[in-house]
């Protein structure tokens, strides 16, 4: 005999980023998944990022790891406020859940917060897949992981609404088709926006700060 | 990766769904729709669902997985095809304004129990 169930299996996951997004809604809090694969680039880009926001646009951060504190670390010379979350208390999750996140949102003070950003796992696999109750994400790729990324993991390239094309300032020293690079990621996902950028020395930082301050301040309105 | 967490949702919402009034309910097989374009890897899958699904009441039920093809619909032409490489822009008329139909599923359908 057969029993129909019809639920889709991250149906927990999903009901409660649904929660997150109403609770960011009800306080006015712009929030930014960002992903990307381990070594990218991220938190210097966040760092970087953070600066340039600030006394503007009031930032916190949720940053997610297997394991240990040194991105946390890294990110609280910003000043502002830092949750870590290891998910080696959940099995070594490679991806953060949205209970994880409403958790964490727990311990921030969201009424000082005009955007709240999600430094996820380093994974271009599994994070695509959980909705967080996120307003905006955005993929991290440097120019050190080769052209074809956006070929090899689509649905990390469908799912997020900006690129972030990191380290250029290290174009020169390899062969690498920065233009392809941007043509495979348009082939993905051809309204993309796609920032090329270099956290190190900031270079193309600009538009991207223009674009992240227009929808945060869109929400806060 | 996470397919490990994937399969213990499975087991738990099947689980839920076997009717409370039948004794010694066997459960034979767990029907799963599984996109093209989700991230998961299906023989993973039934790997971690035989480990999670022992000392369970789903214990020696079968994991059936249906895969969905990407299908998409172009928004300017109207086009409708299925998607097989990495190229999400129309087949017709080259629009990136397209909508995905399918394929990124990750859906229990049914389950099925043996018969008394």
């Amino acid at each position: 005999m057969e029993i129909k169930v019809v639920r889709k299996v991250l149906d927990v996951n999903d009901t409660m980023a649904q929660q997150n997004r109403s609770r960011f809604a009800d306080e006015k809090v712009f929030v930014l998944n960002v992903m990307s694969s381990p070594g990218s680039g991220k938190t210097t880009t966040l760092v970087k990022t953070i600066s340039r926001l600030l006394p503007e646009i009031k930032c916190a951060v949720i940053v997610g790891d297997i394991c240990s504190t040194i991105d946390a670390d890294r990110l609280s010379v910003t000043g502002v406020q830092v949750v870590q979350v290891n998910t080696d208390e959940f099995g070594g999750d490679c991806h953060l859940a949205a209970h994880v996140i409403g958790n964490a949102a727990n311990s921030i003070d969201l009424e000082a917060v005009d955007l709240l950003i999600v430094e996820n796992v380093g994974n271009l696999v599994c994070p695509a897949e959980f909705d967080i109750g996120e307003d905006a994400r955005v993929v991290v790729l440097s120019v050190t992981e080769g052209e074809d990324k956006p070929l090899k993991y689509p649905l990390m390239f469908r799912v997020c609404d900006a690129a972030l094309l990191n380290k250029t300032d290290l174009l020169p020293y390899l062969e690498y088709d920065k233009n392809d690079a941007v043509k495979n990621i348009l082939q993905i996902h051809p309204d993309m926006s796609v920032f090329e950028i270099s956290a190190k020395t900031e270079e193309g930082f600009e538009p991207w700060i223009m674009w992240l301050k227009e929808r945060v301040k869109k929400k806060l309105a | 990766m996470h397919e490990m967490g994937i399969a213990m949702q499975i087991v738990e919402i099947a689980a839920a769904s076997i009717p409370k009034n039948v004794e010694n309910i066997q459960v034979e097989r767990v029907n799963i729709k599984v996109g093209k374009l989700s991230a998961v890897v299906p023989e993973s899958l039934k790997f971690c669902f035989e480990i999670v699904v022992k000392d369970t009441p789903l214990s020696g039920a079968r994991l059936v997985i249906e895969e969905v093809p990407v299908v998409a619909r172009c928004n300017e032409c109207s086009a409708e095809w299925t998607i097989t490489g990495p190229v999400f822009t129309c087949i017709k008329c080259n629009s990136g304004s397209i909508q995905i139909l399918s394929g990124r599923e990750l859906d229990i359908v049914s389950i099925e129990i043996a018969d008394p």
